[in-house]
Parts: structure tokens; C-alpha cells; sequence
């Protein structure tokens, strides 16, 4: 990974030890590593929970649900083990910022998931890691090695005489082991289908037992949160928007990286400013304010829009995962469409019918469309599909494919209209006409 | 169990009250609102995959799969707005976007769900230019075939292999639009061939290698009638044509859900009703002439058989005939043939192939009400004690319900058995025992520590052996089965065992009418409803005089030809026992009448059996599916065998025995009460001074049935069944309409009938062979050889 | 009724060691197949690709049929049930990298390589494949070759990445 870029404006809270050599165990306890987790065990678990709740820490995984809230939901008493499970399953397109995380920090990690542990009465953890991060599984074997070693993690944390584990767990390739319940069944040795909600993870999760999953990045800020107190890291974003989170600038960019901004931070300054701009004098055009399943925006659009979960909530939208991504005006829409649908017509679990079919039919118009062989019916009919996937498939993959899908038929019908009856694509000088409109073929 | 409580919802304005926790797809059912679905299947594990059921609830943000949601009270549920339709039609115009849209050549054509939803839901419209995926079909079993593009996706088949069969030979693969359901060995299947993957399929994906491509379902018959295979008794129904040699059956299957067997049937009620149209089956009556099987009509065969038997029973007397009956033939044939022994032939030389103790279950459980337990009870029983057998083999009906009680119900499943079989699985414990010593056990379960030591071993310890007591003890409504490994005095001492506990019995025996051919009386020592020889009265105020003397057995008969003391015998049935040691009478002068559905034909047309070439007379019989009338199963369940059709030449054992009366000079109204009860006649044309009134008929009014009019009607003879033998009190209403009633003949009986040691020889049937029906059914000798063939490949691996 | 396959004799097709990680790992969860899906990759990586024998051996571990085996492998775009090259170079084209050229370093790695999209050199040195995100998206393009990322690449950047890569057979 290239350096760790630097802004003025960055607050570093999950990124405080980012290029400190913190993931060895010694260094990261000199910059007050696994003091939270034993400051936790001086607590009850519902004074934990409380400090979360205080915090407004909100999931970063991309539905930004309050983690607070989500540990709460877990059950005292429960005849079968309780879990945390730690979803590093990164793979959402334009989302890169829980690599930094378990590549600088791992101990962060481990630490927030004793805190969780602590917070809800589990006694064992799983770090489930996308299978392309191998580095990074390795240095998380290295670093809970070494945390076994220092009693952090075993029979007795810290002398407690609390139990508490916590082990590593890889992926193999699959997006949609990210969505929590098919992370569960992968984690359990399993094709990564989700499964049928309710009841949910935090009351029947793994192996049955009441499970808390929540994102690298989440785990990560709880350390921080329980050190600082949750008060003063919700006071540096919004209300209800507490703390800071990693932006991932991506795309037609002067500096792209990964930024650690306070939540509510102005998109256009985080564009302009921090990112440096659109290289080579282009004009923005679009952007992906949170990984590819968000609604996208306009270049009018984003810049009136502040990057925390609420602002865009009140539009009925989302802002997702972190990743940002900008788009210039040399940007083709229509390629752009192409090229998500691609990604979740291959990432489809195919277990319901509307996300199997529907991202396989509009992937196959898309195709068409943008090899020349679009009809004008194929724009709605593009929509069409994309508004039936829309809140009727069996998880959200479905809708994560058709929301970018609607907002750019949407917001650029006219690059479609330009597509059409043979043309070649606008945006592409060396265009050819490879398929031609074949009409009646069914 | 905790009372649950009722909950009341609105589903399209209607008011609906069902228990608290009720699938909202299956409340909208009961109060006739349909919700579509393909991937919900009942008693199978949800999926909400299809997304076909998606409704509206009030309160809730987006549209919600009625097949997951459980009912909550003051639900309000829209199921049939502008929104839920277009949901649903769109859910169809993404499926036959790459569906090949084959409907005129495919099997499931005119029985398709997804064909019937298009045509309810609408989806005319293409919306899509580009090709369709095509797939070759392939070939995974001799029975099955799948075809990938016609198949949604609904993974029914993988459910119900895996959960309902507990099998699980198919699979879900890749991923995505290329997902595809696999067999579990790569490019075909190794599994129990039951088929029901295919029969749950919504549409024509799997197909069934013994229907593929015969007809069309609209030009069929259906006719819903019973397996002719094992002593469960499915029903199955079988697709009928009409053919040259009078019908055609093309298929067999459980379409209406309806019978005992509900989803269930085995590769053999499937497909094994195939042996019917066999090169082999004999077509025309043989008589030996010069030594040689030579075909005749029927006339000249039934003047022949009637005049030699009426030599022999005049010259020698009754005692020189043998009769052996047949455990597939139904009730009224049974019922008759034992009559015409008894009161045309005068014997009581009559038996049958005992696959089991029923005599000895009778002994045990006589007088005791309430003390059998029917096929439907093991389905719902809390507790189930096993002992022997191997069911999934076996009685696999009796299987399926073992398994989905345990899995759907929670029912505790205790398993004895010598062998480790799959059965095993289900079990809470599962105890080996040495073979042989089921017997030991029993006295075990009585309280004699003393022979648990030698039930004792790797898979059985003490410590187990007496848990398993001890669990068994507080099981309430608990159901004891058991093979024919438990035989004579263990019975009885298993009744005694279970009887304190208010347990239920079933005794497990082998073929279709097993117990139907015992309860009708094919002993030697028992009449009818097993009632002893010396307590005939009823039976003799009807029939007049019967012989008093017990008859020989089957081995006894055995003994009497070789000692050449039998001037004729009459063997019905396929079945007959092959090893009755008859080829020795070749030469003999007895004359052997076997009434057979086969008979190899050699090159210079003649005929001949390898088995049992020693006929003198061989009159071609027709097989339950040729034929109406009764069979009681394994349990004690009585259902109604309905006739799929005629085959030219062929005469059902009914028939065949009463022509044979009628040459031998008998009264045919006294042998089948036909005829009775026309003029209602009430007793007064015999005269009224006598005071004797024809009871039949008096009976038949008083029970509001019709008179039979034929002697070949063998409903004739199921009146005078229900009226003469106890515990065979039906209902003719539930029989007609195709429902199962338990019989109770055997708690009826009068106690102690019967004598002691018999042989007993079970079938030894494997799931895939059936007797001799078994080696002329083409299906399932092709999936014996498929079977061993995948076997020895792996060998050589 | 189904036959036992794969011979209990034979020597595992991995090896000891991995097999005995495997052992000590499985151990963390409630169930057998628990471990299984990095298993497989763990065992892809010794032999090369998921052979029938590592099914049946992995199979036999978890006390699964070799189905529910095939039925995980084929779900999971990181296993391979056939051979691939040694180097196994996998381009991102997802949005991030295709906005700034993704779809160029592919086409640049087919001329070079001389291979197309999911194919491996006939010297079995190289395989190609186009792959979804990787997370290398504020660094694209980006590549992994095995697991190595490769990133901010251009054409010439990539020729050299190949070149050590060969410079290592
Ligand atoms: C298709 C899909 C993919 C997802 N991928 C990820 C992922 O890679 N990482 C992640 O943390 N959350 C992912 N999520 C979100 C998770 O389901 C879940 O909400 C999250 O892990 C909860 O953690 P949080 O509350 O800390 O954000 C995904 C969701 C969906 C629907
Ligand atoms: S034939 Fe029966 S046992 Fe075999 S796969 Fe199909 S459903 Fe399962
Ligand atoms: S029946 Fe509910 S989703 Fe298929």
C-alpha cells in the first residue's frame, strides 16, 4: 500500500498509529495499547455499552446502524455461546479503508473485540478476513500470537480471571460473504447464502448462539471510544453521527487515499481540498459517496452534501461504506452502469430469483446497450428491472445493485439516448459498433 | 407442551384465527386465499428464495415473503394489490427470460407450476433480446434426468433428498446466474432413486427416465390406487393409456398427496409397476401336454383344472389338496380362496409365505384394545421403539415417517438392531446388539439384568442398555415396532413390556398383503380374523360344514409332496416361496394348478420357468394394478385398490377361483354372497315359518349397501369380510373415497389361536428388489446394474 | 449404500504439517466443517489447485460428503478445481481501477502474456484473470500476483512486476 497521506483537517483517532510500527505488541502498548481493554474490565457490561451508546459510533461497514444500540440487543442470559465477529470482509467496490486498519493496527482489533466481548458476554471472537488480504491474515495470526503470549487473550486476560479468545478466519472470494448472515455461514464452513432475518444475528448468530458483527473499522474505534470517553468522540461529528471515520478517495482524483475525516466533513471540501481536485483541469461529473451500492451523485449534488449518515438519510439515501469515488467528465455513464452490474451479476449469491436473474438480464442489456445495440425501450426497460430488484430480493445485495443502476438512468438518461440506434459511445474516440440492435429475438 | 395461543389477522378484509406462530402463507390458505409460491414447500426448511409470495404488511417497509413470517396478532395483510401482482409478475418474467420455454415437448407441460403462475400472473411481455442459455440435458440415474435450463431454482429436490430423505445426493454449485443443482457424484447420482426430487420439481427440470417423453399428462388416466411392492402401502397413482393389449400404464406417482404415504413413495411405488408389461408376462392359460407348458384357452384350462381337482378331492378327499395363498393378492382374494379350501376342496391345507409372526403378534396383543398402531401414528408418535429390520430398506414409507417425525416433531427415536442401519441416524440411541439376540434384549427390557451381558459390547454398554430402559419407561404414547427377528414368546413378552406403558405395536412384514393374507385366514389353524378352528361356529353357520382337523402348513405340504401324499395343489401368486422343493414332482403324478403373472417362453415356444418348471396347469393371473379390491398393510390399515386396467387375457385371481368352484359343481351364490338381498328379500321367500332370514342380505340393507350383482364383484366378498370377520368394521364411505382405516382384527381374534413354532421366511427384499415382481420390473433391474457399476469403478479407482 | 471413497492408505495429498495446522485450527470451532473454507484455499496453495484428493481428504476431515465439499469450492471465486499458472496475476477492472486505467494494464498483461481472460500461459507460469475489487482502490489500478499487491501500475510498471515474477522460475 502507498504511504498514508496526510491532511490538515484529518483527525486521527483509528489512524493514530498508522505507520508507527503498532503492530507489534510492544510498540502498540507503549501508545496506550490494551489500556481500554482493561480499563473494560473494570466495568460492568452495561456501563460498556453505555459509553458506545454515548459515542454515536454508527456501523461502518456501510448501514450505519448504531453499534451501541446493536450490543444492547444481544440477550443476557443464552444457553448456547455468545460471539463477536469481526467482518473484514472488504470487497465493496471503491472501499479500501479496513485494509489500513489490520495492516497498521491489528492489535486495535483484537483489542476492540475483548471490549465487545466484555460489553455482551461473549467468550470468543472471530476475525474473519477477505481471502485476497493474506498479508494481512498473517500479520493478525502474528499479532493475536502475540497476545496470547502477553495473556491477553486465553483462559485469564489481563489476570482477570476472565476467559476470553479470539481467532483469525479467512474468506476465499465472495462479496456477498460481506452481508453479515451469509458472513456467518461462510464462518461456519458454508457457501456464503444469507440466511432468513428475522431472527437476527444479535439473538441467533453463529452455531445459534447471539452474535455481534460489526465491521473493522467499528471494532477498531471502540478502543478509542472506551479510552476517550464516548461523549467526547461523538462530539467530533454531528448529532447522532458520532467520531471520525476512513474516507477512501478514489477515481479521477489529484491525491487519492485514505483520510481520516470527522463524520458530517462537506464533500466538496474532502473533493477539492483534501483530495486535491479533479486532475488534468477535467470537470467533476459524478460521484459514489460510499462504495458502489449508494445512490449516486450528481457533481451539483455532492457538492451540497455533508459525508455523515444522516444527511443523506433525509434523501432516502445512503452513505455507505467509506469508499468515495469520483468521476470526471470524460466518464461514460453508461460503461460506468455496466461496469457495477458486472460486479454484481458475478457477485450474486443467486439464491432469489430477482437479484439472480435481474443482475444477469441487466448486465446482458448493458452489455448490449453499450456495444451500440440499445433500443430506446431498453432505458426503461433498464430501469424497469432495476426498480423490481429494488427492496424484493432476499438480502441487499439486490438493491445494492439496483440503486446505482436507477440513479444513473435517472440522472444521465441523455448518455443512454446517445448510445442509441448505432451510435458509438461518446466517450470513447476508438468506439466501434460490435453488436447491433437484433430486434425480436425472443 | 405450552398451549398456544390463537391470534386473529386481516388478510384482504377477511379475518383470519390460527395459532400464534402460523406461516402467514399458510393462514392465508386456510381461509382460501391463495399465495403463490415456489420455493415454500410444506414441512420442508424455508428459503424465501422465490420471492414469489412477497405481500404487504401493514407497518412494515418493504413487501415481506408470507412463507417466512410468522402471524402476529392484528397483522394486516394485503395479498392482492397493484403492487404485490406486479412483484409477482415480475418475479415470472425474470424466470422465463432464460427459461427455454419448451412447454409442447416437456414432461411437465399441463402440470407445470411455473406454466400455471404465467398464465395467472401475467407475463406476456419479453423484455429481453438476448439469447437463452442452453444446456444439454443430461442423464444422472436410470430414473433421473435433469434438464438445467428449464430448472428456477426453487431447491425443493435438494430439501427434500437431504432433509426428507435424508440422502443428500444433490447439491446447489457455483453461484449467481450459473447456480445449478449437482448430483453427488459428479455426473450422476448414487442415492436411493426415490425419485421424489422429481415428483417435487415445479416444473420439468427433473424428469423421470421411466415417463420422459411418453405422453402427455392431459391424455391420461389417473387412477389412484395401492403399491403392490412392500407392506407400507402407498398409494400411488398410476397414468394410464389405453394400449393394443388393453392399457398402458406410463407412469406412477403420489400426485394427489392424498394417501397414507402424503409426499412420499420409493423408487419402487414409483416406477416398479413396469414389470406389468414384461416380454415374460403370460398372456394365455398353459396346460402341460407331453411334458411341455402348452398355451390354451381359457375354457378348455378351467374345465381341465375343475375336473382334476374334483377327482382328486373325490377320490382322495380334501386332505389331499394343498392350497398356498399369496401376500399380494388382495383381502377378497385371500378371504375366498381359504373359503373355497375350506368349503369346496374341504381342507384346511392352506398357508402362505410367513414373512412374520403375525400369528404370534395375534396371540400376544388378542383382547387388548387400542394396542396397534397405524402407518399414520409413526408419523406423529412422541417416542418410537425399533427393534430389528431395516426400515429405509424395507418398509420405506415407514422410514420417511420415522425421520420427518424425528426431524419436523422432535420424536425420540430408539433403535435396536444387529446391523448399524441408516435408521441410526435419526435415533437418540442407538443400541447394536449381536444378532440373534433380540430376544435377550426383550428380556432385558423386562427386568432380566442378567441377559445384558451378553447384549453387551463396543456399540452397547451396560450403562447404555440401561438408560435406553429407563428413557423407554417414561415414554408415554410410545410406538414399538418390529421386524421378524422377534418371533413367538418374545413377542408376547415385548407385549407385556409395552402394554404397561400403554405403548402401540406394528409387527413388520414383508409384501403388499401380508397381513391382509394373515388376517384373512390363510392358516392352516385359523380361520378368518384369526379365530381358532374349534370356535367356527359363525363361519360354519354360513358355510356349512368346514373340516375341524388342522391342515398342513406350508412345510407340511413341502413333506407331502415329497412323500407324494398331495394329489393336487394350487399356488397362487407370484410369490409363491421358489424353494418349495416342487421340481422334485416332475415326474410326479400331482396336479399342480399355479396361477403365475410370468413364465419364460423358450425358443420353440414353449414355455418354461427355471424356478418352477412344474406346473401342470398355469393360468395367467393379473397383478394388483389389474385388479380391484382391498389390502391391509403391515400395520393393520385397510385401503382400497382401484383397477388401472384390463389386460387381454389376463384374469384376476378372483375370477379365476370362482370358475374354478363353479367347474367344480359348487354353488357360486354360496361361495360369493352375489345376488343377495335383489328382491329384498328379507327372509320371507324361504319361509317365514323356518324364520330363517338370509342374513346377507338383512345385513347389506341394515349397513345401506347395494346388492352385488356379479360373482367376480369382489366387494361381494369384502360384505361378507366386513360382516364375519371382527375388527373389519369400515366404513365404505371412507374406503370409496380412497382414505386408510385402521383394522383390528388381530385385538379382536379369540385368544390363544394358533400354535406355536412356524418357520418364518421373510422377503430379504433390498430397496431396490421386490420378489419376483422385483426381477421382471426393467427399472429396477437397471438401477441394480447402474448401482453395481458405479461400484466396482470406484473399486478400481 | 454409498461407496467409501478415496483409500484410507494412501498419503494425504497435503502436507503433514499443513494437515496438522488444519488439526490445531479446527479445534477453535463447534463444528468440523467450521475451518473448511480456508482450508481449502490453505490446501489450494500447497498443491496448486483443489484436486479430487484434496476433496476427499478435506471430505473425510469434516465427516462431509465430497458434494457438500464441491458445493462450498464452487461457490468461492478464489478456488480452483484446475491447474492455474505458478504466478497467478489477477486485474482489477472494478470502478476505482477502471477510472484510471484498469482495463488497459489488462489488455497490456494479455498482448504480453499472450493469454486471454482465465487462461495460463503454456508454460504453466502465468494465469490471467480479471478480477472484482481487491481493495487496492485509492491506489489503482491495482493487481495481486498470488497474494502480492501490485498498485498505482502502469504498463511499464506491470513489465517489470512480470519480470520478476518470471525471473523467480
Ligand atoms: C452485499 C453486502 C456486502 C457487505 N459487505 C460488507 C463488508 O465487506 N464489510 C463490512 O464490514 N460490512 C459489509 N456489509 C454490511 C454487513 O452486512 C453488516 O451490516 C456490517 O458488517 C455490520 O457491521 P457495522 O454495524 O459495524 O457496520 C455488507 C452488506 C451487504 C448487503
Ligand atoms: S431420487 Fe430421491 S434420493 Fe435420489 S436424489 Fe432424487 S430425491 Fe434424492
Ligand atoms: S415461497 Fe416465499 S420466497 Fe418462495
Amino acid at each position: 500500500m502507498a504511504q498514508l497521506t496526510l491532511h490538515p483537517d484529518e483527525i486521527k483517532i483509528v489512524s493514530k498509529r498508522f505507520g508507527q510500527g503498532a503492530t507489534d505488541i510492544n510498540r502498540y502498548l507503549e501508545l496506550d495499547g490494551y489500556k481500554a481493554a482493561q480499563k473494560a474490565l473494570a466495568m460492568s457490561s452495561d456501563e460498556i455499552i453505555n459509553e458506545v451508546k454515548a459515542s454515536n459510533l454508527r456501523g461502518r461497514g456501510g448501514a450505519g446502524f448504531p453499534t451501541g444500540m446493536k450490543w444492547s440487543f444481544v440477550p443476557k442470559e443464552s444457553a448456547k455461546p455468545k460471539y463477536i465477529l469481526v467482518n473484514g470482509d472488504e470487497s465493496e467496490p471503491g472501499t479500501c479503508k479496513d485494509r489500513p486498519i489490520l495492516e497498521q493496527d491489528p492489535h486495535a482489533v483484537i483489542e476492540g473485540v475483548i471490549i465487545a466481548g466484555l460489553a455482551v458476554g461473549a467468550k470468543q471472537g472471530f476475525i474473519y478476513i477477505r481471502g485476497e488480504y493474506r498479508y494481512l491474515v498473517d500479520i493478525m495470526r502474528k499479532a493475536l500470537d502475540q497476545a496470547y503470549a502477553k495473556g491477553f487473550l486465553g483462559k485469564n486476560i489481563f489476570g482477570s480471571g476472565k476467559q476470553f479468545d479470539c481467532y483469525w478466519h479467512t474468506g476465499a472470494g465472495a462479496y456477498e460473504v460481506g452481508e453479515e448472515s451469509a458472513l456467518m455461514e461462510s464462518l461456519e464452513g458454508k457457501r456464503g447464502i444469507p440466511r432468513i432475518r428475522p431472527p437476527f444475528p444479535a439473538v441467533v448468530g453463529l452455531w445459534g448462539g447471539p452474535t455481534v458483527i460489526n465491521n473493522v473499522e467499528t471494532i477498531a474505534s471502540v478502543p478509542h471510544i472506551i479510552l476517550m470517553g464516548g461523549q467526547k468522540f461523538a462530539d467530533y461529528g454531528p448529532p447522532k453521527n458520532g467520531g471520525t471515520r476512513l474516507f477512501a478517495l478514489s477515481g479521477h482524483i489529484n491525491k487519492p487515499g485514505v483520510y481520516e475525516l470527522p463524520l458530517g466533513y462537506p464533500l466538496k471540501k474532502m473533493i477539492y481540498d483534501v483530495g486535491g481536485g479533479i486532475p488534468n483541469g477535467r470537470k467533476l461529473k459524478a460521484v459514489v459517496p460510499g462504495g458502489s451500492s449508494t445512490f449516486i451523485l450528481t457533481a451539483e449534488e455532492a457538492e451540497q452534501m455533508n459525508m455523515d449518515f444522516d444527511s443523506f438519510a433525509k434523501r432516502g439515501e445512503f452513505l455507505g461504506s467509506g469508499g468515495v469515488v469520483l468521476l470526471d467528465d470524460t466518464t461514460c455513464m453508461v460503461k460506468f452502469a455496466l461496469r457495477i452490474m458486472k460486479f454484481y451479476q458475478h457477485e450474486s449469491c443467486g439464491w432469489c430469483i430477482p437479484c439472480r436473474e435481474g443482475t444477469d438480464w441487466l448486465k446482458k442489456t448493458l452489455t448490449r446497450f453499450h456495444n451500440g445495440g440499445g433500443l430506446r425501450k431498453d432505458i426503461d426497460n433498464i430501469k424497469y428491472l432495476a426498480q423490481n430488484m429494488l427492496g424484493r430480493t432476499f438480502c441487499p445485495l439486490g438493491d445494492a445493485a439496483a440503486i446505482p443502476t436507477m440513479s444513473i438512468v435517472d440522472k444521465w438518461r441523455s448518455e443512454f439516448e446517445a448510445h442509441l440506434e448505432g451510435r458509438p459511445c461518446p466517450f470513447d474516440p476508438a468506439a466501434k459498433i460490435t453488436e447491433l440492435p437484433v430486434v425480436g429475438a425472443h | 407442551m405450552a398451549e398456544v395461543k390463537n391470534v386473529t389477522i386481516t388478510v384482504d378484509g377477511k379475518q383470519v384465527t390460527a395459532p400464534a406462530g402460523t406461516l402467514l402463507i399458510e393462514a392465508c390458505k386456510a381461509v382460501g386465499i391463495e399465495v403463490p409460491s415456489f420455493c415454500y414447500y410444506p414441512g420442508l426448511a424455508l428459503q424465501a428464495a422465490c420471492r414469489m409470495c412477497l405481500v404487504r404488511i401493514e407497518k412494515m417497509p418493504k413487501l415481506q415473503t408470507a412463507c417466512t413470517v410468522p402471524i402476529t396478532d392484528g397483522m394486516v395483510v394485503a395479498t392482492d394489490t397493484d403492487e404485490v401482482r406486479q412483484a409477482r409478475k415480475s418475479m415470472i418474467e425474470l424466470l422465463l427470460g432464460n427459461h427455454p420455454l419448451d412447454c409442447p415437448v416437456c414432461d411437465a407441460g399441463g402440470e407445470c407450476e411455473l406454466q400455471d403462475m404465467t398464465f395467472k400472473y401475467g407475463a406476456a411481455e419479453s423484455r429481453y433480446m438476448e439469447g437463452k442459455l442452453h444446456k444439454e440435458e443430461q442423464q444422472w440415474s436410470p430414473v433421473v434426468f435433469f434438464d438445467r435450463p428449464r430448472c428456477i431454482l426453487c431447491y425443493r429436490c435438494v430439501r427434500v433428498c437431504g432433509e426428507g430423505m435424508d440422502v443428500s445426493a444433490l447439491g446447489v454449485q457455483l453461484r449467481g446466474s450459473s447456480s445449478v443443482i449437482a448430483p453427488n457424484e459428479g455426473d450422476h447420482l448414487n442415492c436411493e432413486e426415490c425419485g421424489m426430487c422429481i415428483d417435487i420439481c415445479p416444473v420439468g427440470a427433473l424428469t423421470s427416465g421411466a415417463y420422459r417423453y411418453k405422453t402427455r399428462p392431459w391424455e391420461m388416466k389417473h387412477v389412484g390406487t395401492i403399491c403392490t411392492h412392500c407392506g407400507d402401502g402407498c398409494k400411488t397413482t398410476l397414468g394410464v393409456r389405453r394400449s393394443d393389449t388393453g392399457m398402458d400404464i406410463v407412469r406412477g406417482d403420489n400426485r394427489d398427496k392424498s394417501g397414507i404415504n402424503g409426499d412420499f413413495l420409493c423408487i419402487k411405488g414409483r416406477y416398479a409397476f413396469d414389470f406389468f408389461d414384461h416380454p415374460d408376462r403370460l398372456r394365455q392359460p398353459l396346460i402341460r401336454k407331453e411334458g411341455r407348458l402348452t398355451p390354451t384357452t381359457w375354457e378348455e384350462a378351467i374345465e381341465h383344472v375343475g375336473k382334476r381337482l374334483r377327482e382328486v378331492r373325490d377320490s382322495k378327499g380334501g386332505q389331499a389338496i394343498g392350497v398356498i395363498g399369496s401376500n399380494r393378492a388382495t383381502n377378497e382374494e385371500n378371504y375366498l380362496l381359504q373359503k373355497f379350501a375350506r368349503t369346496v376342496l374341504g381342507t384346511n391345507n392352506i398357508d402362505h409365505q410367513r414373512t412374520t409372526d403375525f400369528a404370534g403378534f395375534v396371540r400376544a396383543i388378542a383382547g387388548k384394545e387400542n394396542i396397534t398402531a397405524a402407518m399414520r401414528e409413526v408419523a406423529s408418535a412422541p417416542a418410537i421403539l425399533l427393534i430389528g429390520n431395516d426400515p429405509t430398506e424395507r418398509h420405506p414409507l415407514l422410514a420417511w415417517n420415522i425421520r420427518n417425525n424425528v426431524r419436523l416433531n422432535r420424536a425420540k427415536l430408539y433403535v435396536v438392531n444387529s446391523q448399524s442401519i441408516k435408521l441410526r441416524r435419526q435415533a437418540a440411541r442407538f443400541v447394536q446388539v449381536p444378532a440373534g439376540s433380540e430376544s435377550k434384549f426383550i428380556s432385558f427390557l423386562n427386568g432380566d439384568d442378567a441377559s445384558a451381558g451378553s447384549l453387551t459390547s463396543a456399540g452397547a454398554s451396560n450403562d447404555a442398555l440401561k438408560q435406553l430402559r429407563d428413557e423407554l419407561k417414561a415414554q408415554k404414547d410410545l410406538v414399538i415396532i418390529f421386524g421378524s427377528e422377534v418371533q413367538g414368546a418374545d413377542i408376547s413378552a415385548l407385549v407385556k413390556f409395552g402394554s404397561g406403558l400403554g405403548a402401540k405395536f406394528i409387527c413388520l412384514g414383508d409384501y403388499a398383503n401380508s397381513r391382509g393374507a394373515a388376517d384373512m385366514g390363510l392358516y392352516p389353524d385359523l380361520l378368518p380374523g384369526y379365530i381358532a378352528l374349534n370356535s367356527s361356529q359363525n363361519f360354519a353357520e354360513e358355510w356349512g360344514q368346514l373340516p375341524s382337523a388342522k391342515g398342513l402348513g406350508l412345510a407340511e405340504m413341502k413333506q407331502a409332496i415329497k412323500e407324494r401324499r398331495l394329489g393336487a395343489l394350487i399356488v397362487v401368486g407370484p410369490d409363491a416361496p421358489d424353494d418349495l422343493g416342487l421340481e422334485l414332482l416332475e415326474a410326479s403324478d400331482t396336479f399342480i394348478v399355479t396361477l403365475e403373472l410370468f413364465q419364460e417362453q423358450t425358443a420353440n415356444g414353449t414355455y418354461a420357468s427355471p424356478q418352477r418348471n412344474w406346473a401342470s396347469v398355469v393360468l395367467p393371473a393379473a397383478s394388483a394394478y389389474e385388479k380391484a379390491g382391498t389390502f391391509t398393510n403391515t400395520c393393520g390399515d385397510l385401503q382400497l385398490l382401484k383397477k388401472a386396467g384390463d389386460i387381454t387375457g389376463i384374469k384376476s385371481d378372483f375370477e379365476i377361483i370362482v370358475r374354478i368352484a363353479e367347474r367344480m359343481g359348487a354353488d357360486v351364490h354360496k361361495l360369493v354372497p352375489f345376488g343377495q338381498g335383489v328382491h329384498a328379500d328379507m327372509g320371507q321367500t324361504r319361509g317365514a315359518q323356518s324364520g330363517e332370514a338370509d342374513r346377507h342380505s338383512v345385513w347389506l340393507a341394515a349397513n345401506g349397501l347395494e346388492p352385488r350383482l356379479s360373482p367376480f364383484d369382489p366387494m361381494a366378498i369384502l360384505d361378507e369380510i366386513q360382516r364375519l370377520v371382527p375388527g373389519y368394521d369400515l366404513s365404505r364411505l371412507n374406503l370409496l373415497a380412497g382414505n386408510d382405516q385402521h383394522m383390528h382384527a388381530a385385538e379382536h381374534s379369540n385368544a390363544g389361536a394358533g400354535s406355536g413354532l412356524v418357520q418364518i421366511s421373510p422377503a430379504q427384499d433390498s430397496l431396490f428388489t421386490s420378489g419376483t415382481l422385483g426381477r421382471y420390473s426393467k427399472v429396477l433391474n437397471d438401477v441394480i446394474e447402474s448401482h453395481s457399476l458405479a461400484n466396482k469403478e470406484v473399486m478400481a479407482d | 449404500m454409498s461407496p467409501v471413497r478415496g483409500d484410507t492408505d494412501q498419503m494425504p495429498p497435503i502436507s503433514e504439517k499443513l494437515d496438522k495446522f488444519f488439526d490445531e485450527k479446527m479445534k477453535q470451532y463447534p463444528t468440523k466443517r467450521g475451518f473448511l473454507v480456508p482450508m481449502l484455499l490453505y490446501s489450494q496453495d500447497e498443491v496448486g489447485y483443489i484436486t479430487d484428493e484434496v476433496i476427499a481428504h478435506l471430505a473425510k476431515k469434516t465427516e462431509l460428503t465430497e458434494l457438500e465439499v464441491r458445493n462450498v469450492i464452487s461457490y468461492y471465486s478464489m478456488l480452483h478445481t484446475k491447474p492455474v499458472g505458478k504466478y497467478h496475476v489477477q486485474v482489477c477492472t472494478n470502478i476505482s481501477c477502471m477510472l484510471r486505467g484498469g482495463e488497459e494494464i489488462l489488455e497490456h498483461c494479455k498482448q504480453k502474456l499472450g493469454i486471454g481472460n482465465k487462461q495460463t500461459t503454456p508454460d504453466g507460469v502465468f494465469s490471467l484473470e480479471e478480477v472484482e475489487c481487491i481493495g487496492g482502490c485509492s491506489w489503482a489500478p491495482a493487481a495481486q500476483v498470488n497474494y502480492d499487491f501490485h498498485e498505482n501500475l502502469t504498463n511499464e510498471k506491470i513489465d517489470k512486476v512480470l519480470e520478476q515474477y518470471r525471473g523467480k522460475t
